[in-house]
């Protein structure tokens, strides 16, 4: 069972949902994937045990002076305008290159090859009961996703693996969730959570990933959340209450399971219903 | 000119209640809003749209089954996993067109795809140059870009004094794609550990790109032992801290009425962030 903890807007408590939850569930059965690989935090909740931390590589461009033509066709095949030739310069703009190979492909002197360039690490370790996996994405890169596919690489089929996603709703997220049995969307109950919700569920829905919604600050707010929700009969599935202490609480890094362990019933609770909804592969 | 971006690196710190309010305060300015994915600036400035333009990300291949004969050559070449039972899976495919080099038949070509829209709209305090990626999409980078330029093109034509930016969260592609080459940023940050943790990757951001930024602690009182490490953190570094923001109901309560908390309320918060407007304001940008 792949679950994927999303929410569109950023700050809403889908850490928090992911870790909790993990650490509700039958320790060394459940394992968690941070995949926002921009800002990752479940490790500061969760404080794991690293045991192995290795790089991540995306292939780019290497360029051999002394059979390069300077023809251009490599620049002209890229997608990303990430080489580009000069007179009798070739310019390799190593950031934006998706790693895709076609200007090695098209080049006719057999002059670009490819060299591996790191972008980040995976590392991975064990917190309690919990097995970790994280991705860490170099500061100043860009691109996050094959980051992300190396994260979920190391999913264990066996296991039930709780990804954590990254805020928005592009290519990351599309990263994370695709693939996934089930989706809970956390999200907040004023307009911004209801907004970024909506596109949430949307990308969602593209992906075929049946989705339900987790109520976060539930209290002050309006009512377009739970509104949203019936109308579009997406089931939600708990409500954690505006509290003070939680945020306080999380403020010190602390999970709502072990600052306040009555909530591990609730999430236990949680994941039965997201499994009987997985099960039934309703599309909500 | 100069243009102030707010940052994050961690969502939901505040980034919009600051910039919507900073947007009510400051006169002569161009809004915009760099957050793409999931644009939140639009609800408190009551959007009036004046022009839509489309926007195309990256292209997406398409396998005609008819002329296919299943040889796997595009299989083979793609490094994104995007052909299964040769199709392609739009969301997967990232537009190189390597495939359809590959293609022995000719049975791949590579299309457009309508990846979201722009717009200029009027609001009461000014321009504002705002998006809406389509679910789902790639490329959001490049429509900050595309939503940058616009914002940049009408603060000369209207010799505006500011471009207010709200950002994406993150560090990656549309959180650089804001950043870069922008005056000055102002990181909103809020005192749990996770907040700190991406504090401090967003601040080495700014960092590599040359870009000054500035700190402001939202809902600082939550932890004041953490917003003390914020400070030293910033201290460390050579950034200042320029504003500490308290945590106020009157916050949700404006984002629920849809309006800049500075316009709805005279309360802590409110007081706080005019405070740091003015400091915004008024600080030189070497």
């Amino acid at each position: 069972m792949i679950l994927s903890v999303a929410s569109g807007k950023g700050g809403t408590g889908k850490t928090l949902v992911a870790t909790s939850l993990a650490l509700s569930l039958e320790q060394g059965t459940v394992q968690l994937l941070d995949c926002d690989v921009e800002e990752p935090n479940a490790h500061i909740l969760l404080r794991p045990q690293i045991d192995s931390s290795r790089p991540v590589t995306v292939p780019v461009p290497a360029v051999d002076k002394e059979k390069c033509t300077y023809c251009g066709l490599c620049s002209e095949a890229c997608a990303y305008n990430a080489i580009a030739v000069a007179g009798r310069t070739v310019l390799v703009f190593r950031e934006l290159c998706h790693g895709c190979g076609a200007c090695s492909h098209v080049c006719p002197a057999g002059a670009v090859s490819e060299e591996p360039r790191q972008v980040g690490v995976v590392e991975s370790g064990r917190a309690g009961g919990v097995r970790f996996v994280g991705g860490r994405l170099n500061v100043s890169e860009a691109m996050a996703g094959p980051l992300i596919r190396a994260v979920k690489k190391l999913a264990d089929p066996k296991a039930t693996v709780i990804l954590d996603a990254p805020p928005g709703t592009s290519c990351p997220v599309v990263e994370t969730i695709r693939g996934s049995d089930f989706c809970v969307l956390v999200t907040e109950p004023t307009p911004f959570g209801l907004s970024d919700l909506t596109i949430a569920v949307e990308v969602a829905r593209e992906l075929n990933v049946p989705c339900s919604v987790v109520i976060n600050r539930d209290g002050p707010g309006d009512e377009g959340v739970e509104r949203y929700c019936a109308q579009e009969g997406i089931p939600v599935l708990m409500r954690i209450p505006f509290d003070r202490r939680i945020a306080e609480a999380y403020c010190r890094g602390e999970t709502l399971a072990a600052a306040m362990p009555s909530w591990q019933q609730a999430f236990r609770e949680l994941f039965d219903r997201v499994r009987g909804l997985a099960a039934v592969g309703s599309v909500s | 000119m100069k243009e102030i971006v707010v940052l994050s690196g961690k969502g939901g710190t505040g980034k919009t209640t600051v910039l919507a309010s900073f947007a009510a305060l400051a006169e002569n300015s161009v809004l915009c809003d760099c957050d793409v994915d999931a644009p939140n600036l639009h609800l408190l400035l009551a959007p009036r749209a004046e022009e839509v333009h489309e926007f195309y990300g990256l292209q997406v291949a398409h396998i005609d089954s008819e002329a296919c004969n299943e040889c796997g050559a595009c299989v083979d070449a793609c490094r994104f996993e995007a052909i299964q039972d040769f199709q392609v899976d739009p969301l997967a495919c990232e537009g190189c067109g390597l495939c359809a080099r590959v293609c022995p038949l000719d049975a791949i070509s590579m299309h457009d795809v309508l990846a979201g829209h722009w717009y200029v709209s009027r609001t009461r305090f000014g321009p504002l140059v705002h998006a809406r990626l389509r679910a789902a999409q790639e490329n959001s980078g490049k429509l900050v870009m595309a939503v940058r330029k616009r914002a940049r093109e009408l603060a000369q034509q209207t010799d505006a004094i500011f471009i207010l930016s709200d950002g994406p969260p993150g560090i990656g592609c549309p959180a650089i794609s804001s950043l870069s080459n922008a005056s000055l940023a102002l990181i909103v940050s809020e005192p749990s550990l996770s907040g700190i943790h991406d504090l401090e990757r967003v601040l080495a951001v700014c960092r590599h790109f040359g870009v000054t930024a500035l700190v402001c602690i939202n809902k600082f009182d939550l932890s004041e032992e953490n917003s003390r490490r914020i400070e030293d953190h910033c201290g460390d570094v050579g950034v200042e801290v320029v504003g500490r923001i308290p945590f106020d109901p009157d916050v949700t309560l404006a984002i629920v009425q849809g309006l800049p908390v500075v316009e709805t309320s005279d309360g802590a918060a409110s007081r706080e962030i005019r405070a740091l407007w003015e400091a915004i304001a008024t600080c030189t940008v070497p």
